[in-house]
Parts: C-alpha cells; structure tokens; sequence
C-alpha cells in the first residue's frame, strides 16, 4: 500500500526522522493561509498524488509569497498530472502539501528496503541524490552504498556510521545523520514498510539533515496489525476495479487487451495471460479467484471483468485442487444467465470433478465454448474474439 | 528414494481448523501417516480419527512425528515455523498465505544452522506420488515416475503435472517451493535433492516474474546438474510495478522480468518451454535420452 507525501512526512515527524514545517491545502486560499503560517521567505506547492516525477510534470511550484503559494496552488489543484508513474489518463489533484523552503547545500538519496536475494533489511545511499536512482546505478553503479542488515540484530549504530562516512560526511554531520537513519529504520521496522525512500535527502546550510521527499510503502500482509496505517489508504488513488476485487477477496489487475480472464491460483492466472499472447491474442486483466473460489465469487469475478467496455470475449481456465469444478461451473452458468452475458466464453475445467463441471456447462442451453487443454482455451478465446471483430 | 517425504514420514498438523483437518484427511486417505494435529487447549481430544496434542513438543514425545504442515493464520504462522525447528523436525511445510516479510525474514533468519528444513510459506505442499502427500495439491494427478518437479505456484505446477502425466511420464516427487518474497527451500535447494535423488532422472522447473531465484538455478544447473532440466516461466506479459496475485510476483525497477529468466536459463543449458502448454513437452523431447522410450 502506497500512502501520500504529507502522510509519509507525518509519519517521518512521529518517529524523529526530521522533515521541513508543511500543510495539507485543499483550495488555492488554505494554501495562501498556509504559507503565511509557516512563515518562510520561500514555500514549495506540491501536487499530492501516488507518482514521482511531479516535478517535471508541473507539479511542484515554488513560490515567495502567500499570494504566489495561492496562486500555485490554483494551477496545481485540479490539474491532470502526466509523470513516467501515473497511468496512461493521467491522476486528478486533488490536494497540495505547502512547505517551507530549505537552503540546501547538497542532495543525497537514501532509502531503507528488503534484499531478496541476502534475506535481509539494506539500507541504500547515493551522494547522487535528487536523481532517478535507476539511472545513477545504470550509469555509475559506484556511487550506490549499500548496508545490510540483519532482520535479528537491527541496524546498529556503527552501521549508520560508516555509511554517513562512506558518503563522505564530516565528524559533525555524522552526528546529525546517525540519529535521523536509525530513526528511519524503527519506522521501517515498527510500521511493517516495505519500502521508505528519500529521494532526495537534503543538507542545509545550517548543517541539518531533511527529508524534502517521502516515499513510504507498506506489507500489505501486515496491515491487519496497522489500523492506523491501513486508514491512510487513498481510494481515489487506486484502480476502481482493483479497488473492488479487494473487498471481495479477488486478486484483479486491468490490462488492456479484449479477453476477460478468470482463473485460480496466481501462477496459472499469469501463465493463461501468456497463453492468449502466445496465440495472438490480448488479455483484458489478470484474475486469480484463489483457493476458495465458489458460485458467489465467480459471479462477483464476471460482474468485475465485464465492468471493462473493452470485453469481447471471456477465458475461464480453472485447474480444481482444492476448488470443485462442478460449483465452479454452476457458478458460471448462474453468472452468464442472470448477468447476460452476451460476449462469448471459453470455459476449461480441469481436475477435482472436471467431468461434472463439463456435464453442468453442456446442459445449460448457454453459448458456452468448452476447452480441454490449455492450448485449446487460448486458441478458442483468441478465435472467438477475431470472429467477433 | 524420492525428496523431501515418503511412506516412512510421520505427519503433524499444526493449525487443526476447518482448512487443515480437511487437508489432514485428504492426505491420510492418500495413504500418509498423518500422526497428530496441534490445538493449543486441546490436547488429549481427538479430530476426525487425528490425536490431538497441545504442543509440537508432546506431539514429537508421543508419535515420533518428523514433518509438519501449517495451516496456522498469518499472525501466528511463523511461530509455528520456530516451534516446528525447535522440536527438531526434519521438515516443516507451511501453506499459509500472507505472513508479514518483517516476521518471515526474522524467522529465516533465525532457521540458520537447523537441522529443520522449511518447505514455504504460501505454497501448495509437496507429494511423492504413490506415497506421501503434505500440503493442498490434488495428489490424484501425480503417477510415479521419474521426473522431479519443483514450482513457484500451485495451479501452475497441477497444469505441469497433468501435461506430463498426460504424456506417460511419472513424477519422483512434486514440490511447491510457494510464491512469498522470502521462502524456506529454493530452487537451488530443491534442484540439488533431485540431482542428488537416483530416482529422479529429469527435472521440470516452473518459476515465475519478481527476485533472481530463476537467474541463480540457472547457474546452479550449469555448475552442478548433469541430469536436464526443463523450465517454464509465468508472467512473460506482465506489466511492471504490479503484483501479480503472489506477494514475491512482481518486477519492480526494472528487475524480476520474464525475459531476463529465459535468457539466464537458456545460456545455462536450460530447455525453456515457449507457451506453458507445451512444458511436458519441452521435457520429454530435452529428456528423451535419459526417459527412454
């Protein structure tokens, strides 16, 4: 789960990792009123939206008075931001974060992640902050610090140490950086994130250490113990259909080809997305009913997937371990009767009471193409789509 | 021979709900000998024919049990993984989906130097066909045979299963090594037990998008197998940034992409099937010389 900026920074406060004076405005006169309260010869105006490169989509504004905040924030509030991140339409503004300007005499990165491949927690450092931090490990993968640390021991201090001198840090600066990355790692720990990056992290001429921006990303396996954390989650920042296959326990991502997918288990469901390539053909979403698939779900999986206009055909492709075929079937015979269906569907049942499944799908007097293999399914829903176009 | 189980593993249960004492029967019926189940308050009972104990540690005392399976929710999960390694079991599988990385990663980490090995978490289990069934997977599918099969996924590996099957070709043992950022039993781990099995001739691998596990086995076929391995990788079409229904399904920056597999796969000797409709295939065509006819 992704949170906003000023959501990361007031977490940042709560845990002492330091974060420049800042307001939440909603309209170009909360931010002229917040300007004025922080008080500082320069504000920035920044778009609040789950995107990096904000910047040079227009998204952040500096302004060096209450009447410019207001009028930055006019421009930015309500405007459709267009970053490498954001989705092919673009995300709405809905509100800006007003904060007082810093005098920044360098730019460093640094984030604190999991390391699949050694197990454990890393902290990753850059002096190349304010950069894209692919391209830095791209272009100079020697200017990217990493320090790696145990899941059972914590970070320790002489850890935080030797990273702030590696960075090339002097003995009064290591004695600002120390407290603010071990107060980073307790907020990656205690919150369950599995990300926070802070790109960039900035010196200032008075010799602190600020976070200018925050990225904080949560385990969403962890939420359950995170009320708190799970209440920041923005629904206007999320998919409306993903939105709507996670309160009904479904595991959806919109794609944008014409072939509705329904499938259980998740490596099948990519597999079945490979399989309509691998036969010409484009998938609309990925769907993994799971492991307790039964007729209530299938029908909530159809009404999800035919929510999408670019539908033209469907592929249900369902190899029954725990799940029983024959109440898939029924599920999708109740499914395509009381919603319609008017799009054709391939149907392959395979595994615990396949043959039932089959016989309930035949007798059903519906437009429903059975498949046998695997091959056959993509074959007959990439058919099925051409014949229709 | 076989890896990982056989007629000879004694079962334990932990987490006797409606999901685990259903899997617990399923298993004995396929001829496992599932020995106890754990419900903390209730030892002393019995649940459908299984005794019940209240500790792994009465469990091991009473039935000699050397492998468990855990069905146990998130939040306890990965004590029970512990509990299971301080008892000294041999295996532990653990089906449960969606343990916090915070709480797997400490518990992996705290694995180191046990004499216990762990099969997950969120995986569909492992079966020896003919002789052992731990876990969810439909063992119905599975023949004996010679080929190994270890799996990211559980459907996936099932499809995999049945185009072998459906080709005559048996299996020595199917292994779902589950689909979690940080598992027990990887690839390499799985792939060195069939190398060292001499029942097992011939090795499907089936991974999928996110981590380096694939790129890794890779290398590890080409240092240490002699036997051929055939590979399938999910999620060719995915697109970036989004997590694929597995928590570990994911390229994010760039990494964990499809192609970069089947590249480090093949340049080490790999055969990789094009279309996952063809991995049954793909092995008996790469492993005709060692299957016979």
């Amino acid at each position: 789960m992704n949170v906003h900026e000023y959501q990361a920074k007031a977490l940042f406060r709560e845990f002492g990792v330091a974060v420049p004076n800042g307001q939440l405005a909603t309209t170009p006169e909360e931010a002229e009123r917040a300007a004025k309260a922080l008080g500082s010869p320069v504000v920035v105006v920044k778009a609040q939206v789950h995107a990096g490169g904000r910047g040079k989509a227009g998204g952040v504004k500096l302004a060096k008075s209450p009447a410019e905040a207001k009028q930055a924030a006019s421009q930015i509030l309500g405007m459709t931001l267009h970053t490498p991140q954001t989705p092919p339409e673009g995300k709405l503004v809905r509100k800006v974060y007003v904060e007082a300007g810093s005098n920044i005499v360098k730019e460093y990165y640094l984030a604190v992640l999991f390391d699949r491949a050694s197990e454990k927690f890393a902290l990753v450092a850059s002096t190349e902050g304010g950069m894209e931090i692919e391209l830095v490990a791209e272009r100079s993968p020697d200017k990217i610090l990493t320090t790696q640390v145990d899941p059972n021991v914590g970070l320790r201090e002489y850890q935080a140490r030797d990273l702030g001198f590696r960075l090339g840090l002097d003995g009064e600066q290591i004695k600002k950086f120390v407290p603010f990355v071990m107060a980073l790692y307790a907020l990656y720990q205690e919150k369950d994130c599995s990300q926070v990056e802070i790109n960039p992290l900035v010196l200032t001429a008075e010799g602190d250490f600020y976070a200018l921006d925050g990225k904080l990303n949560f385990d969403d396996n962890a939420l359950y113990r995170h009320p708190e954390i799970a209440e920041l989650r923005d629904p206007d920042e999320e998919d409306a259909r993903e939105r709507a296959a996670k309160e009904i326990d479904l595991a959806y991502v919109g794609l944008d080809g014409n072939i509705g997918c329904m499938v259980n288990g998740a490596g099948l469901a990519m597999a079945t997305l490979d399989m309509i390539h691998f036969c010409g053909g484009k998938p609309a979403n990925f769907l993994d009913a799971g492991g307790g698939a039964d007729k209530q779900k299938v029908k909530e999986a159809f009404k999800l997937i035919l929510r999408d206009e670019n539908v033209k055909a469907i592929l249900v492709n369902i190899f029954g371990g725990i799940v029983r075929c024959d109440l898939i079937a029924e599920g999708v015979v109740a499914a395509a009767d009381e919603l319609g269906v008017k799009v054709p569907l391939v149907v392959r049942l395979q595994g615990t009471m396949a043959k039932e499944g089959r016989e309930i799908l035949a007798r059903s007097n519906l437009n429903i193409t059975p498949a046998e293999t695997l091959k056959e399914a993509g074959e007959l829903a990439v058919a099925s789509v051409k014949g229709a176009a | 021979m076989a890896i990982l189980c056989d007629k000879n593993t004694k079962l334990l249960i932990q987490g006797m709900g409606k999901m685990g004492t259903f899997h617990a029967g399923l298993s004995r019926a396929y001829g496992t000998q599932v020995v106890g189940g754990i419900h903390p308050g209730k030892g002393g009972t019995v649940m459908d024919g299984i005794p019940v104990f209240n500790t792994v540690r009465e469990a091991v005392a009473a039935t000699g049990a050397n492998a468990s399976v855990i069905f146990v929710p998130p939040p306890g999960a990965a004590d029970a993984i512990l509990e299971a390694a301080e008892n000294g079991l041999d295996l532990a599988v653990c089906i449960t989906e969606g343990i916090p990385v915070i709480d797997m990663a400490r518990a992996k980490a705290a694995l180191r130097g046990s004499q216990t090995r762990l099969l997950g978490p969120n995986c569909p289990g492992v079966v020896t066909p003919g002789q052992c069934r731990i876990g969810i997977m439909p063992a119905q599918i599975t023949r004996p045979g010679p080929v190994g099969v270890v799996s990211r996924s559980g459907t996936l590996t099932y499809e995999a299963v049945d185009q072998l099957s459906r080709l005559g070709i048996g299996q020595s043992t199917c292994v779902g090594i589950g689909g979690d950022p940080v598992i027990g039993t990887n690839f390499i781990d799985a792939l060195r037990l069939f190398q060292n099995d001499p029942e097992t001739k011939a090795v499907v691998m089936i991974g999928e998008i996110g981590g380096s596990a694939e790129e890794e086995a890779a290398e590890f076929v080409k240092a240490h197998m002699t036997k051929p391995v055939a590979a399938f990788i999910a999620g060719q079409n995915a697109p970036a940034g989004k997590r694929m229904g597995h928590a570990g399904a994911i390229i994010a920056g760039g990494k964990g992409k499809a192609s970069d597999k089947i590249a480090a796969l093949k340049a080490n000797g790999v055969a990789v099937s094009p279309s996952p409709a063809t991995i049954g295939e793909t092995l008996a065509k790469h492993a005709a010389g060692v299957l016979g006819e």
